[in-house]
């Protein structure tokens, strides 16, 4: 194997942070270079730097053994290497070619934007990546998955040598998982070399040749893929052996919580049903997966019931009352509360601090006097961030200083500050690592145990497996089937969402 | 590691800094410039602006613009005016009701009040961009100044001892502790202003706004009532001002306030508050406004032509900006 790009010894100080201490990450030409930790263990970090996004605080870096300064990110494009960010770097206002090309753009010979030579590029790009989308539409009229595709195309459109991925697959469904590894083997037959981050270990296996990992910002160790397991990786990147699997006791399942009766939704301007009748109900106690395929209805589903939504025909009842129109702020202090799916646009508030961002729905809801108590603000958050383990070095710090997987649970923090009596969590796990993955849903457990209803969507069906009591499977709008108990199978999943 | 921190610090008081270096240099250039007299004077005016600077930071901090705010002062001044010469008249009832001055304060107060709420109301129930909607008040508003006395000004607000509506002009001419009642008017509202942006829910939900107002909306935060109310403050502020300023010449002009909602936005600029929304402080702000009231004194001081102060003030607003963010690159790349 040939070393095409060589870190030596790295170091990254944050103010009270070390993001990376002495980290050394071989690349090797043609390979795929997998890159595995914890969260906030410093992977995101290395990458900005190879891709002139940071700059080290000491170390080298060697492209075909020779040194390499790397200033910003046009040296690193100079140097054909190219990345694609853990958090969407779109223009939400533009459409997907201008996006696709923001910065290399196409000029004709009088050096305007040759539109037409930009949409061709870009169909024939999405078409390889097997998307039914137009290069003229919005980029924000997308699904995130959709938009986590641009992202790709984008990088593709570029042709770079060295291809960085940090967490390309978080937002995507199964069959977009697919797609990308049909075109990450595309990329290698051609001899690009792909660095590639992810937390789902199964797909690691599936398409690794190298796996590097970081523990606590250091290098633990290197090993090609198909000399070790997925036991091995968990013990090298947690330092224990294995994770006990969510204890599945019986429920005990309390007083209805909600009801959805004959719950329908148009597509707008056109006939089409996005949701098509849909009757189902939750209880105290019970955790209720809706599982389903990429637009099958699911987010529209826990829109409509947070209020988000209100163009819906049918009625929903919270304990036997009927809830009106009401705006999210009656929801939240009725006891619901939606983790909602996009974490940058939906979920946290960039400019503002890890507390303000916990505390955010809180102050709205239960803090009845008028101003803010420094002290009690405090004593809430510190026992937050230790409820979920996050890591945090100063909670005074703005959100983005946090690792991708770390600002996550801070979404979920805050909607735990709001007691809620129904949680509903829209793809809670997307870029956590396996760690935080398991006490997320041992905390869903505990929740469930105390009396609240969790409702919770996930497009992975191992998720879901591994802590529903009850699935909804949706499939194009409406509920195909329910399942129970044993019936919760993989199988069963598949083939109901298909329709 | 500690020098960072230093670093963080001043680039924190980077405002002050430089109000700091403007002022000695008058100090030192300029012979009266430090007279108690000329300080004084200095602050009153700056009260002025600092005053709708304020509003003006709340709207600008949920990434609004309120351009209507000069208008509003000119229109609230014109109502303290007929408050005193004409008092309320009522055609159909033919009543004509004068009220004391306390209340012709607060009725005026409340008319800026009330039309900062019209704003926000237009922006929020028909999501009408702010720029338009305020661009409009600022017409309007202004319109309704002149339509009041059809034009012309009301002169010598002194009142009548008959009426029991005497002692307006001691409003803007009074003093408390040697200092004009305008400056406490000032330092009042800039504590209260400091006290609901950091230490209310209110507050918070201002900054979240203006920082992401999806994840706001989504976290349960009113963010239409909010967004009005803060539309509602800047017109507020304006009132005051109208008040002040009507009270300090002891007559009303309707064409008083045209173009401070600029000096007002420049202030909030200076001070650091960035235009996107979500960042900024109204102590900033305060600075902002000093910064503006220091050169623009101390510039007349020196006998710099009044052509000349023009293209200086327009240049340091900018030049502020550009060091702004060149020091944001450089704090956040290091
Ligand atoms: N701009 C910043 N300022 C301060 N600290 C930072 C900054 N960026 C990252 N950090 C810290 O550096 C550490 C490493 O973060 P990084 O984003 O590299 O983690 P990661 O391995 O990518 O995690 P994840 O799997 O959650 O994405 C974290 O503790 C994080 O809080
Ligand atoms: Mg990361």
């Amino acid at each position: 194997m040939e070393k095409i790009l060589e870190a030596k010894n790295i170091s990254k100080q944050y103010p009270g942070v070390v993001a990376l201490d002495d980290v050394s990450f071989n690349v090797y030409k043609g390979k795929v270079n997998v890159l595995v930790g914890e969260n906030g263990a410093g992977k995101s970090t290395l990458m900005k730097i190879l891709s002139g996004v940071e700059r080290q605080s000491s170390g080298e870096i060697y492209l075909n053994n020779k040194k390499l300064n790397i200033f910003s990110t046009n040296d690193a494009e100079k140097n054909s290497i190219g990345i694609i960010h853990q958090e969407l770097n779109l223009f939400p206002n533009l459409t997907v070619h201008e996006n696709i090309f923001m910065g290399h753009e196409i000029l004709d010979r009088y050096k305007t934007i040759d539109t037409k030579q930009q949409i061709k590029i870009t169909n024939e790009l999405l078409s390889k990546l097997n998307q039914d989308i137009d290069a003229k539409t919005l980029v924000e009229s997308l699904r995130i998955g959709q938009q986590q595709i641009i992202e790709i195309a984008k990088a593709l459109a570029k042709k770079t040598k060295i291809l960085i991925m940090d967490e390309p697959s978080s937002a995507l469904s199964k069959k977009e998982v697919s797609v990308l590894f049909n075109v990450i083997e595309e990329l290698k037959k051609q001899e690009v070399t792909i660095i590639y981050i992810s937390h789902k270990l199964e797909e690691i296996m599936q398409i690794g040749d190298v796996i590097t990992i970081l523990r606590d910002s250091k290098f633990i160790c290197e090993e090609l893929i198909n000399k070790i397991d997925i036991p091995w990786i968990t013990e090298n990147m947690v330092g224990m052996k294995s994770f006990e699997a969510v204890n599945t006791q019986k429920v005990k399942k309390g007083p209805k919580i909600i009801e959805l009766k004959s719950i329908s939704l148009k597509k707008k301007e056109s006939e089409e049903y996005i949701l098509d009748d849909v009757n189902f109900n939750s209880s105290s106690g019970e955790i209720l997966s809706i599982y389903g395929l990429m637009g099958s209805g699911r987010t529209e589903l826990l829109e409509i019931i947070m209020g988000l939504n209100k163009d819906f025909q049918g009625e929903i009842y919270l304990e036997d009352k009927i809830l009106k129109a009401s705006s999210i702020s009656e929801r939240i202090s009725d006891g619901i509360v939606l983790v909602p799916e996009d974490r940058q646009g939906q979920g946290l508030v960039q400019s503002l601090s890890i507390l303000s961002n916990t505390l955010l729905s809180k102050i709205s809801r239960r803090f009845k006097d008028f101003y803010l108590n420094a002290k009690s603000e405090k004593k809430i958050v510190t026992k937050a961030i230790e409820y979920l383990g996050i890591k945090v070095s100063n909670y005074n710090n703005v959100i983005t200083s946090l690792s991708g997987g770390n600002q996550q649970k801070v979404v979920i923090a805050k909607s735990l500050e709001t007691e809620p009596r129904l949680l509903m969590l829209d793809e809670p796990t997307r870029g956590i690592d396996i760690g935080a993955k398991q006490e997320i849903f041992y905390i869903m457990k505990k929740l469930a145990e105390k009396g609240l209803s969790i409702i919770f969507v996930s497009s992975e069906i191992k998720e879901v497996l591994a802590v529903a009591d009850r699935v909804i499977v949706l499939a194009k709008g409406k509920i195909n089937k329910e399942l129970m108990g044993g019936e919760i199978t993989e199988d069963n999943l598949v083939k109901y969402s298909q329709g | 590691m500690k020098g960072m921190t230093i670093k963080a610090a001043l680039f924190k008081l980077r405002a002050f800094i430089a109000l700091i270096f403007i002022f000695s240099f008058f100090a030192f250039t300029a012979d009266a410039f430090l007279s108690s007299t000329n300080l004084i004077i200095l602050t009153k005016h700056v009260a002025i602006n600092a005053i709708l600077a304020i509003g003006m930071t709340f709207v600008i901090l949920t990434s609004g613009i309120d351009l209507s705010v000069g208008s509003i002062v000119g229109l609230c001044g014109m109502i303290a005016g007929m408050l005193i010469d004409k008092g309320l008249v009522i055609q159909f009832l033919n009543v004509v009701i004068y009220f004391e001055i306390w209340v012709i304060v607060l009725i005026s107060i409340f008319v800026g009040f009330l039309f900062g709420c019209v704003n926000g109301f237009i922006i929020t129930r028909f999501s009408v961009a702010p720029f338009i909607a305020t661009l409009g008040m600022l017409y309007v508003a202004r319109g309704f100044a002149l339509l009041i006395n059809d034009g012309a000004t009301f002169p010598n607000l002194i009142g009548k001892e008959e009426l029991n509506n005497t002692g307006f002009p001691n409003i803007g001419s009074g003093t408390f502790l040697s200092l004009p009642y305008t400056i406490w008017v000032m330092l009042a509202l800039a504590l209260i202003a400091v006290f609901l942006t950091t230490k209310t829910k209110f507050g918070r939900h201002i900054y979240a706004i203006g920082g992401n107002t999806k994840a706001a909306h989504l976290s349960g935060v009113n963010v239409n009532a909010v967004t009005l109310l803060t539309y509602g403050i800047s017109g507020l502020c304006a009132g005051v001002v109208g008040v002040i300023v009507t009270s300090q010449l002891i007559s009303s002009h309707p064409a008083t306030g045209t173009t401070w909602e600029l000096n007002a936005i420049a202030a909030v600029v200076l001070g650091g508050t960035s235009l996107m929304g979500g960042r900024g402080s109204v102590g900033g702000t305060i600075i902002g406004a000093f910064v503006i009231g220091v050169l623009s004194n101390g510039m007349i001081l020196e006998g710099v032509s009044s052509f000349w102060q023009r293209v200086i003030m327009g240049t340091i607003i900018v030049l502020a900006v550009m060091i702004d963010q060149l020091q944001t690159r450089f704090i956040s790349k290091d």
